[in-house]
């Protein structure tokens, strides 16, 4: 079995060997009184199993997110690692497909050993692979930004403290919108539960600011044509809010320029409409004086803090959002600091639970379950974050940007009290 | 001894092997296999259809999907208990495969193919547009305290595996059976020679509803039974990836064999495990091997052993 | 927008989407009316053809008209090689034999896409178009005044997009000259009548089915070349021209090409102008199950003769 362990796994793994390096190292040298099993037992690693969208629809978020992770790994150890262990990341691909993350998260625990899981993002993987995780008691950190977590509709061994969720975001931008752009809205939304809940929400959000939606036009998924749709925008729509994903959002974008021409009316999509996608790419042109979502600026702001440079510095991704070593490489800023968030997180809830392996997993669920405020710091760079531990889903400041001269200026910050909602559940009821 | 006992012994071995693994392999495996056995079950099904009676779908994943949400469905909104969900499961793939039947048999080769899949894309964006209860692509879970049957709960490693093998040891068994019985010779016939089943007084068209339908309540067993064990139903499900799947198992596995699909599922698994294990290029080694397996393994794995070893292989 | 101008636009956009899946379509065609076998791979020489279209137009560089002519020159004839090469490789090992073919096929389509996503990455890239004005149409209606022309909000289209109709006709033109007026076409159906007879009047069977393969790989990566400024190139776009050319193919009628044409027009429009009548996954949903129908009820295809 150990051979089947650590033979294969090297490639993958070969990235974070330096870091770990670096941590066992730090761990060993800076307890040089310990001896015997304690030491050998303090400087085994923390496995954190990282379930990857390497191949399917989600390989370009999954390419960064793995990049962020390697990033924040790489700071944890270099500070010394969890608990004076070093980190070691396990990642295996799930293909963006449910079945296969469920397959994944069996492997994490009972071949690997980890002891946690981490980082998917993809809702329909986070749902097939979660009750696993659950019946598994193994640790599930997710980076979805779905709202099944704090939808109740999960376990208490599934977490989401590192990003956002939808409901809290669109509920943010409805205010915005309704003073600035207009009140009658038109939404372009995938014909996914990811689209729908764009819909449902947004909807109840602007009626509470006096606007009204006037049309919803839901796209079915893997459409690669988009004009067609777009004459069921009705003529009196003052604002189209857009959100789309997949790899055709590129088309959906320009297509929409294409379709308005010279006379549009306001337009607020969400970046995933354009997640990894150059907005200076040709067609993009029109997009200039409209208005996005974006879940961390993707342009080095002018008020730029030290802490947002720091996390572009270690993650590799210039003052435009792309990668340093080739800037048509465009990263997915508003998802992927989800990751280096919520392994800070898993770290200092780690800490404070004094985890020592598997079997205080229940604690470190616990001990995360306790935390609320984290201000904005290198651990956070995205800005303050207040994790609600009943509802296992963190709140934050979303970010409001206009495309400026090509590039995205940030233009109103959302409060976190802005993205609130009442509890759905309440997962410390739930046993271990 | 003869062939009819030489079978019987191989299909009874086959499951005691299996029974006995559990205790054998470690946790990993063994939860695997419990995977494995239901996505066996709708191999199994696909290879009624296509290894024995020559009738190749593209549509399978409606059926599968039919059992899942037929189960799904009925836990979420009707609170079934898991055995009633089960049965509705089965009726609503016993329903959709008696009207895919009837329409698509009255093509047959390719247009049977491309019929099957058309029916099957229809049924997966209709899970879509019924997002509101369906969560289209999304899924939803079913949790865990509601995967109870009486004492045994399905959620612990040892309620999921013998739940899995039970259902699969029914499978295997009817399959065994109906490969031996006039039905599955007339199915061979016609898979051979339509024209000369036909003139031998066969209702065709009839045999060939009746296998659509087994072979569809089948995999609508394994899609309840996925949902169940799992804990999930997703539209996922439902697309033509997951129709493919089933032929590219029972392909590799050997078609018109008893345990064809079961080997060929067990390959395909472990297939992209290791190989995923090995590098992140995984579906390099995977499409490698099968491009090999072409090559050199015409008639899939346990038809090779047919060929080489075991003339006998049901 | 009301209801004449839509369906114009509607229209127009499902003939360009027609004229791409004539294309890819009548790749398929050939292939499967000459060999009979089903290339499950077909969808991913479509998606090669759209990634070295980028990779061309990304080296040159300078004016996109250099990049994107180069492309419709190079992306076909490569795609067509490492098809004519899979074909020697592979399929003639196996001497197309369905089933296998069907395995074989699977196993080039996890490799292609593999070795894409290794190479040319997860991300979706767009090709510049050589020329891309929007154009805006007008339209009529007899109000107060009587007759008047006006220009209705959104109705247009770009020139890009009219140029591939133009493009796919010719393009289609020409491979209808080809087989029918030259000795390449005769010997191509000479062997799809009959293979046999043909290898005993000396045609070179083996290497006709390797050109054969290569051409409608080549086919369908000239198609990805047309659509790629329109649509970007992306490591799993192949999916669902592989579906949609294998349904056109069925519903033209086996073996007959202008079959294959006729279906790719009447899917293409149709799921253009079914869309301005029901809601989008509505309209998705009807297609498909007329498209099902029709087989049902003419099991052969459109163009296709019944076989006993």
């Amino acid at each position: 079995m150990t051979d089947k362990k650590k033979g294969p796994k090297l490639v993958s793994r070969r990235n974070t060997l330096k870091g770990i390096g670096a941590g066992a190292l730090l761990a060993t040298t800076g307890m040089p009184k310990m001896m015997g099993y304690a030491q050998a037992q303090t400087s085994e690693p923390i496995k954190i199993g990282f379930q990857v969208h390497r191949t399917g629809i989600g390989a370009a978020y999954g390419r960064w997110y793995d990049r962020t992770t390697q990033a924040a790994v790489k700071r944890i150890n270099d500070m010394g690692g969890i608990n004076g262990r070093p980190v070691e990341i396990v990642a295996e691909d799930d293909g963006t497909d449910p079945k296969r993350g469920a397959e994944v998260v069996e492997k994490f625990a009972s071949q690997h050993n980890c002891d946690i899981a981490f980082g998917t993002l993809f809702s329909h993987v986070v749902f097939g692979s979660a009750p696993r995780a659950g019946e598994l008691k193994l640790p599930y950190f997710v980076v979805s930004e779905g709202h099944h977590v704090a939808s109740g509709k999960l376990n208490r061994y599934t977490l989401q403290p590192g990003i956002t969720d939808v409901k809290s975001q669109v509920q943010a931008m409805a205010p915005f919108v309704g003073d600035n752009l207009g009140k009658k809205v038109t939404m372009i939304y995938p014909d996914f539960a990811f689209g729908h809940d764009h819909r449902d929400f947004f909807s109840e959000a602007i009626e509470r600011q006096g606007g009204q939606v006037v049309a919803k036009i839901a796209v079915p998924p893997a459409e690669t044509s988009f004009t067609k749709y777009f004459p069921k925008i009705p003529r009196d729509t003052e604002v189209v809010y857009h959100v789309m994903v997949g790899p055709a959002v590129l088309t959906f974008v320009k297509e929409l320029g294409e379709f308005f021409g010279p006379s549009r009316p306001e337009i607020f999509g969400f970046i995933d409409s354009l997640e990894a996608v150059d907005i200076n790419s040709p067609g993009l042109e029109f997009l200039e004086g409209t208005y996005f979502w974006e879940g961390m600026p993707r342009y080095a702001q002018a008020n730029q803090t030290s802490h947002d440079k720091l996390y572009r510095e270690a993650v590799g991704v210039d003052e435009n959002g792309a990668s340093t070593s080739d800037p048509k490489d465009v990263s997915t800023f508003a998802h992927m600091f989800g990751c280096w968030e919520t392994l800070n997180i898993v770290k200092k809830g780690m800490e404070s639970a004094g985890y020592k392996g598997p079997e205080d997993r229940a604690k470190l669920i616990e001990a995360v379950e306790a935390m609320s405020d984290m201000p904005m710091s290198d651990d956070h760079p995205q800005g303050a974050k207040r994790f609600n531990g009943k509802t296992h889903q963190t709140f934050g400041s979303q970010y409001i940007s206009k495309v400026t001269d090509g590039k995205l200026v940030v233009s109103h910050t959302t409060s976190i009290e802005d993205t609130l909602y009442e509890d759905e559940v309440d997962y410390t009821t739930q046993p271990f | 001894m003869t062939d009819i006992q030489r079978s019987n012994w191989l299909h009874i071995g086959v499951v005691i092997a299996l029974a006995c693994s559990f205790f054998i392999l470690p946790e990993y495996h063994s939860g695997n296999l419990a995977r494995i056995l239901v996505l066996a079950v709708y191999a199994m099904g696909y290879n009624l259809l296509f290894g024995y009676t020559g009738l190749l779908s593209l549509g399978h994943a409606l059926f599968f999907a039919a059992g899942m949400y037929g189960l799904g469905l009925a836990m979420q909104f009707f609170d079934f208990n898991p055995i009633a969900a089960v049965i509705a499961g089965l009726i609503l793939a016993l329903v959709v495969s008696i009207c895919v039947g009837f329409l698509a048999l009255r093509t047959t080769g390719v247009a049977f193919m491309i019929v099957t899949l058309m029916f099957a894309q229809a049924g997966y964006l209709t899970i879509l547009y019924f997002g509101e209860y369906t969560r289209g692509d999304e899924g939803f879970v079913i949790q865990q305290a509601d995967r109870m049957v009486g004492m045994i709960d399905l959620t612990s490693p040892m309620g999921r595996f013998f739940t899995a093998l039970l259902l699969f040891a029914i499978c295997f068994f009817i399959i065994a059976y109906i490969v031996r019985s006039g039905f599955g010779l007339a199915l061979v016939a016609i898979r051979e020679n339509e024209e000369r089943a036909t003139m031998l007084g066969y209702d065709v068209m009839r045999l060939k509803l009746q296998a659509v339908v087994i072979s569809g309540v089948m995999s609508g067993s394994a899609g309840a039974a996925y949902a169940l064990l799992f804990g999930y139903a997703g539209a996922t499900f439902a697309t033509v990836q997951y129709s493919i799947f089933p032929l590219l198992w029972v392909l590799l596995g050997g078609a018109g064999v008893t345990i064809g699909p079961l080997i060929g599922t067990i390959f395909m698994f472990y297939l992209i495990d290791y190989s995923s294990a090995i590098t992140p290029a995984y579906m390099l080694i995977a499409g490698l091997a099968l491009v090999l397996l072409t090559l050199f393994a015409p008639q899939g794995l346990a038809g090779e052993l047919r060929r080489r070893f075991l003339p006998w292989l049901p | 927008m009301e209801f004449g101008p839509h369906l114009i636009l509607a229209s127009l956009e499902g003939a360009v989407i027609a004229a791409v899946l004539a294309m890819t379509a009548m790749g398929l065609s050939i292939v499967f009316g000459i060999m009979r076998v089903v290339n499950v791979a077909h969808g991913e020489f479509f998606m090669l053809g759209a990634v070295i279209a980028w990779w061309v137009a990304h080296l040159l560089g300078g004016h996109p008209a250099v990049g994107f002519i180069a492309a419709l020159v190079f992306a076909p004839l490569l795609v067509a090689i490492i098809a004519a090469t899979a074909d020697r490789l592979v399929l003639q090992r196996i001497d197309y034999d369905p089933d296998r073919t069907i395995v074989g096929t699977i196993g080039l389509l996890y490799i292609i896409q593999q070795v894409t996503l290794m190479t040319f990455g997860p991300e979706a890239r767009p090709v510049e178009a050589p020329f891309n004005q929007r154009l805006a149409i007008p339209w009529f209606e007899f109000g107060e005044n009587g007759f008047e022309i006006y220009w209705p909000w959104g109705l247009s289209i770009t020139s890009y997009k009219l140029f591939i109709i133009v493009a796919a006709i010719a393009i289609l033109t020409a491979l209808w000259v080809l087989m029918t007026k030259t000795k390449i076409g005769l010997i191509m159906r000479a062997t799809q009548q009959d293979s046999e007879m043909a290898r005993a009047f000396g045609v070179p069977v083996k290497r006709v089915y390797a050109w054969v393969f290569g051409l409608g790989a080549g086919l369908a990566a000239m198609g990805a070349v047309l659509v790629v400024p329109v649509q970007q190139a992306h490591y799993l776009m192949g999916h669902d021209p592989l579906l949609l050319s294998f349904i056109v193919v069925i519903i033209g009628g086996l073996g007959s090409l202008p079959g294959t044409v006729i279906a790719a027009v009447l899917i293409g429009m149709s799921d253009g102008i079914i869309s301005v009548f029901f809601s989008p996954t509505l309209a998705k949903i009807l297609a498909t199950l007329l498209v099902a129908m029709v087989l049902v009820f003419r099991p052969q295809g459109l163009m296709g003769k019944l076989r006993s």
